[in-house]
């Protein structure tokens, strides 16, 4: 048996035979937290022994971190000018 | 009944102070509200509406809706996540008005519900016992892949590009979830769908976006 052999065979015993097919496809449900226990745990074996898809975990958690990080462009100046127009006038009005 | 209610426990302390300045009339504090939501507004509306200045109109009434609602806001939700309700309210009624609206009940019909794989299966191996695991591993992307790509206005356009590119019902959740970092429970209440319901979408969405994403990394694809 090769090395490569080895793993599979343990990925298979212990990971409770998640493929790397499945992995990803659960990836979601493992960020949101809404994993079952042991569910949880075969997750954790496939991660620890498989680099591919230690790579797809991180980069969809790299992925995630960068929409939340998005620059917002200026809002445009005629636009933004007619809103506090409108914000003064609500204003008046209510006090 | 006149008196605004008490905010509830945990509110955030600057948001309490910010929402005394807006109530007192103070300009400066809308300005900045404005400056951080509008254009955020704007790209959740063109989830609903297609067209750039209904959208625009939509985010104009959110605004209004804003200036109407803020003595009445109770303060149960953050600031943030209040406005973007009020948004998706009036995206919603107006979507419907146009009838382009792509309704959450039917998830299984719009084209953002092909039950797609995450990554794309020529990527895993077919055969033998290793039928299923990959079939090459996927490159690692630079521990600061995240910020350069944020901060370079090529990649935030890549980036905006690959959102716009989504089905409605995948840009909607992507983008309150993970754009605006909204709570999973008023995701829910906002879209009307179950927290199964929205796990799939989410998943479906962030799936397409790192493909996307995976492309630009590795060379070759570049905002059009």
């Amino acid at each position: 048996m090769t090395r490569e052999e080895i793993k599979v065979y343990v990925m298979d015993y212990l990971g409770g035979r998640m493929t790397c097919a499945e992995f990803v496809e659960m990836v979601t449900d493992y960020l949101e937290g809404s994993m079952s226990f042991w569910k949880r745990v075969r997750f954790h074996l496939h991660l620890g022994l498989c680099f591919g898809c230690r790579v797809h975990l991180k980069q969809m958690q790299q992925m995630i971190r960068t929409l939340g990080r998005l620059p917002e462009a200026p809002v445009p100046p005629e636009i933004r000018a007619e809103l506090l127009r409108r914000f003064r006038t609500a204003k008046t009005k209510s006090s | 009944m006149s008196e605004p209610q008490q905010p509830a426990e945990g509110a955030n302390p600057e948001e309490l102070r910010l929402l005394e300045r807006l109530r007192q009339g103070d300009e400066a504090a809308f300005a900045s509200l404005v400056d951080r939501h509008h254009n955020a507004l704007l790209r959740l509306a063109m989830a609903y509406v297609s067209d750039h200045s209904v959208a625009e109109e939509v985010v104009q009434e959110t605004w209004i809706g804003v200036l109407e609602g803020l003595d009445r806001f109770e303060g149960r939700s953050s600031l943030k996540t209040w406005i973007f309700r009020i948004l998706t309210n009036k995206a919603k009624t107006r979507g419907v008005r146009e009838s382009r609206h792509v309704s959450f009940s039917t998830v299984g019909t719009s084209d953002g519900d092909a039950d797609e794989p995450a990554v794309d299966p020529s990527q895993f191996r077919t055969t033998g016992h290793w039928a299923g695991y990959w079939a090459s591993y996927p490159q690692p992307w630079d521990e600061n892949t995240p910020e350069k790509l944020a901060l370079s206005k090529e990649g935030g356009a890549f980036l905006e590009q690959a959102i716009e590119a989504l089905p409605s019902n995948l840009r909607q959740v992507l983008v309150l979830r993970d754009v605006e970092g909204l709570d999973s429970k008023d995701v829910c209440v906002m879209l009307e769908i179950s927290e199964a319901n929205q796990r799939v979408l989410l998943h479906r969405a962030r799936s397409r976006i790192r493909r996307a994403l995976e492309k630009y990394v590795e060379g070759g694809v570049r905002p059009a």
